[in-house]
């Protein structure tokens, strides 16, 4: 499998990132080089072979169902580019 | 033409968990804005998620309430997409690998049906923030208290085929999650939201193409937005048009739904398995112990109605539609012991009250001991039917309990048959044409007259006579007149 211009500039979009010609040409590139690893994975036969999630076969551990974190906003946003009334402000959704 | 409507539902239901699903945040409702939304909400660089014991709990709780299979290996997944109140750029969700598989929920329609609804399965997965779009100097002020909130989205299979049956469906979900204590139910703040997949296609003929109109938090909003759908995508095809696969979001203040994206600008939400979480498992025994905790369901709740109660079975369906107002009634019943009277006034009066003030039953000012001590009152005879209205009325208003709101307002029913007696005589000595012509009417006729005496007398007693008492002691009296 390999991608080209296109799906470059569609996954910019869907990414919010701006791909510039130059870089657009350079990454795909490099994704490729990435896509041509995982055809070779893909070539493995896995039939019969339950994928694992890590090598170690670990599941998830689960919390109590405890409140264990306090109002931290004021720390929170002091680093926010932008807050009013508790808000958080970013540039206006237009859906 | 004959149109066929097929309804499929995911309805998203907030678990009610003290913490957030991967953060130890609170979820209580009505926090002032970002004051619940912790390092893990806000998706701070270097924090990890920890799945919540209680919210897996409650989602294998809803498996086994609706018979489901349950995933005992279940995985969660990223839905990337993009949205301010979505701080992580992916939803953390379930896609292959679902919590709750196959399950089942009847329901019970007006003309005395019961239709099965299949459940295709149900996943856990985090709520998002909100987006407030008043004008912040042209910005969208983002508050985060609800992001990661542990939601269930129960997906059904495209079962119904009207609104009335996915209004159904919906209340009977709502009941469900309500009476296992997995949800609150509180539709106005958003507990429960409902997603419509609607389509129609001509009798005989295959599926058509499917709208989708997203975020109904009400039951009313939801059976209109239905019905719009149908009008629209019938009067479309009628007009030799084509209905185009989109998402379509209703508002709720003009009643009217607007295409929001179309399947060609569809999201591709580039699932993967969340490298941040393991898969999550769960066995059997923990299975047989969350079913063995199962309280009663509402089904089984209505069949004990019936069987225990001697309520009709649709009286033992209305007061079981929502679980609240099942324990109300069985609190007032058991306490006044007479469960017919109960009912009458917990879906009567009560009902209509709550009704026209737009109040939940959880929060209605007259409590289940207050209306019992009430309904003891008419049983033992102290008051009528009538002044128990004007009772209620006042408990309504706070002024208290029964006796005493009976008492301040001289509301005492007389039931001394020598008072009683005494103003049967006078009122019949003072009315020597009706009671001629009571004498001389056809017995056929006679029981209707009786209603001038009454009428009488009651004015005589101002309204205090104990009615069935006098009705006894006016007819003995006239017929020996006979």
């Amino acid at each position: 499998m390999s991608i080209d211009r296109a799906d470059i500039e569609k996954l910019g979009e869907l990414a919010r990132i701006h791909i510039s010609d130059e870089n657009a040409q350079e990454s795909a590139k490099s994704i490729n080089e990435v896509l041509a690893l995982v055809d070779q994975l893909q070539a493995v036969d896995t039939t019969n072979i339950e994928p694992l999630a890590n090598p170690l076969g670990a599941r998830q551990r689960l919390r109590l169902d405890e409140v264990s974190e306090s109002n931290r906003r004021d720390a929170f946003q002091a680093i926010a580019p932008a807050t009013e009334e508790g808000l958080y402000l970013v540039p206006k959704v237009i859906e | 033409m004959t149109w066929e409507t097929v309804i499929g539902l995911e309805v998203h239901t907030q678990l009610a968990t003290k913490t957030k699903i991967f953060s130890g945040a609170s979820t209580a409702f009505g926090a002032e804005a970002n004051t619940q939304a912790c390092a893990i909400d806000l998706a701070m660089p270097g924090t990890l998620p920890v799945l919540n014991a209680e919210a897996v709990r409650m989602a294998v709780m809803f498996g086994v309430a609706i018979d489901a299979e349950i995933g005992l290996i279940s995985a969660f997944e990223r839905k990337n997409y993009f949205y301010p109140d979505l701080p992580k750029g992916y939803q953390t969700t379930q896609l292959e690998k679902p919590i709750v598989l196959e399950g089942k929920v009847d329901i019970q329609l007006d003309d005395g049906r019961t239709k099965t609804v299949r459940i295709h399965h149900a996943h856990l997965e985090e709520d998002a923030g909100k987006s407030l779009h008043e004008d912040f100097h042209g910005m969208s002020g983002i508050d985060l208290n609800r992001a990661g909130t542990p939601l269930i989205e129960i997906v059904s299979e495209p079962d119904m085929n009207s609104p009335e049956e996915a209004v159904a469906f919906a209340k009977k979900l709502h009941a469900l999650v309500v009476s296992i204590g997995i949800c609150d139910g509180e539709m106005a703040q958003g507990s429960m939201r409902f997603d419509v997949n609607v389509s129609v296609n001509k009798k005989g003929e295959g599926l058509g193409t499917r709208t989708e109109t997203k975020n109904l938090n009400s039951f009313r909003f939801m059976e209109r937005a239905i019905v719009q759908e149908v009008e629209r995508q019938i009067d479309l095809l009628e007009d030799g048009g084509e209905v185009v696969q989109e998402t379509r979001l209703y508002d709720g203040d003009t009643h009217t739904a607007r295409s929001m994206r179309s399947k060609e600008e569809a999201n591709d939400y580039r699932y993967f398995p969340c490298p941040d979480l393991l898969p999550v498992e769960i066995d059997q025994a923990y299975v047989d112990a969350v079913r063995a905790s199962l309280p009663e369901l509402p089904e089984a709740r209505r069949t004990r109605f019936v069987d225990e109660y001697g309520l009709s079975d649709y009286d033992a369906g209305v007061l079981c539609d929502e679980p609240a107002t099942a324990s109300y009634f069985e609190a007032v019943a058991g306490q006044c012991g007479d469960a017919k009277l109960a009912a009458n006034w917990v879906m009567g009066e009560l009902a209509a009250r709550l009704n026209s003030e737009e109040q939940l039953i959880q929060y209605c000012p007259v409590s289940a001991e207050q209306l019992a001590a009430l309904i003891s009152r008419i049983i033992d005879k102290t008051i009528s039917n009538k002044m128990a209205r004007e009772v209620f009325a006042a408990m309504w208003d706070g002024e208290g309990d029964p006796d005493s709101i009976i008492e301040a307002r001289g509301l005492k029913q007389v039931s001394d048959s020598g008072a009683i007696e005494g103003m049967v005589d006078e009122v019949i000595a003072n009315s020597a044409k009706q009671v001629e012509n009571y004498c001389q009417a056809d017995a056929s006729k006679r029981p209707k007259m009786l209603g001038y005496f009454v009428g009488q007398i009651m004015k005589a007693s101002k309204g205090q006579a104990n009615p069935q008492q006098v009705n006894e002691v006016l007819l003995q009296k006239l017929n020996a007149l006979l």
